[in-house]
């Protein structure tokens, strides 16, 4: 199956929901396969189906006064930043021609990160009964889906970036008292996103199971 | 009547939370209709209705749990000539 590539660069949170709701409506008409949306966001904070709003550490006035927009959405998961400095990425993929399986899926794009990671010296990986993907005991990628007629939206983000790293003492990430890392902070070098999106494609490219 | 029962969702998700009737109670529903929204800890999933009629109970409301094989919901089918 072909996998159509979309990058979008850095856009709202809401123009980057437009287009995979767009992406979406295609892949579920068989218009085209599956597609993979990757870009970054303005600063952002995002509240999934399970986001208790105590998880919301700054005020309203705070977070206008640093521009950051709140979206409540129906990916699943609970509360999540996004900054400039991650890279997100979408896949609109159609689990009847690949697996009905949520858990499946949510394991298969843990494993696109670890391997991605791999290739830049990030020793990832995943921690039993939380979804997401750790370096030691903190959090690097995070994951968060919705999947409707068997269609997958939403996605992961990677923390590329250290120094949009701050902007998570916002919020509990997840609503859990976890602290974040960056591949920057990892490799303790300048990495650039777009060195990290090509790797992210190139595997999701090699997996067969997503071209089955 | 046709009941509207949770399906396996994964190996390992044993139940799911009720995030989102798309439907009130006596409403019509379409088939293939998105009906429930149900929520495991990290995805969101869409149940679509069984078939046509009107959802004439909800069994499980939203923010309760449902076991894979329970019953969330009734709708009775449209009369066929």
């Amino acid at each position: 199956m072909e996998l159509k590539i979309i990058n979008l660069g850095l856009v709202d949170y809401k123009d980057g929901l437009e287009k995979q709701k767009s992406l979406f409506l295609d892949v579920k008409n068989v218009i085209i396969s599956q597609a993979l949306i990757t870009c970054t966001h303005y600063p952002v904070i995002t509240l999934g189906r399970s986001a208790n709003k105590k998880n919301l550490l700054a005020s309203q006035d705070n977070l206008l006064a640093k521009g950051i927009k709140t979206y409540v959405i129906e990916r699943g998961g609970d509360i999540t930043y996004h900054g400039p400095g991650q890279l997100m990425v979408y896949p609109i993929f159609n689990l009847n021609y690949l697996k009905k399986d949520i858990h499946w899926f949510l394991r298969k794009l843990e494993g696109v990160v670890i391997s991605c990671l791999l290739d830049f010296g990030v020793k990832a990986q995943r921690v039993k009964g939380l979804t997401g993907v750790w370096v030691k005991e903190q959090k690097i990628a995070s994951i968060g889906i919705a999947i409707k007629n068997w269609v997958t939206f939403h996605g992961l983000s990677i923390n590329v970036k250290s120094n949009d790293l701050k902007n998570f003492e916002l919020i509990r990430p997840c609503g859990m008292d976890i602290t974040m890392t960056a591949v920057e902070t990892c490799l303790k070098n300048s990495v650039d996103i777009s060195q990290i999106e090509a790797a992210i494609i190139r595997r999701f490219k090699d997996d067969q199971s997503y071209s089955a | 009547m046709t009941k509207v029962i949770l399906p396996e969702l994964s190996e390992g998700i044993p139940k799911a939370t009720v995030s989102y009737w798309f439907f009130k109670v006596g409403e019509r529903v379409n088939e293939k209709d998105g009906l429930v929204e149900l929520t495991t800890d990290k995805a969101t999933f869409n149940l679509p209705s069984p078939c046509s009629g009107r959802l004439s109970e909800i069994i499980i409301p939203e923010g309760e749990t449902v076991n894979t094989g329970e019953v969330l919901g009734i709708i009775e089918e449209d009369q066929k000539d």
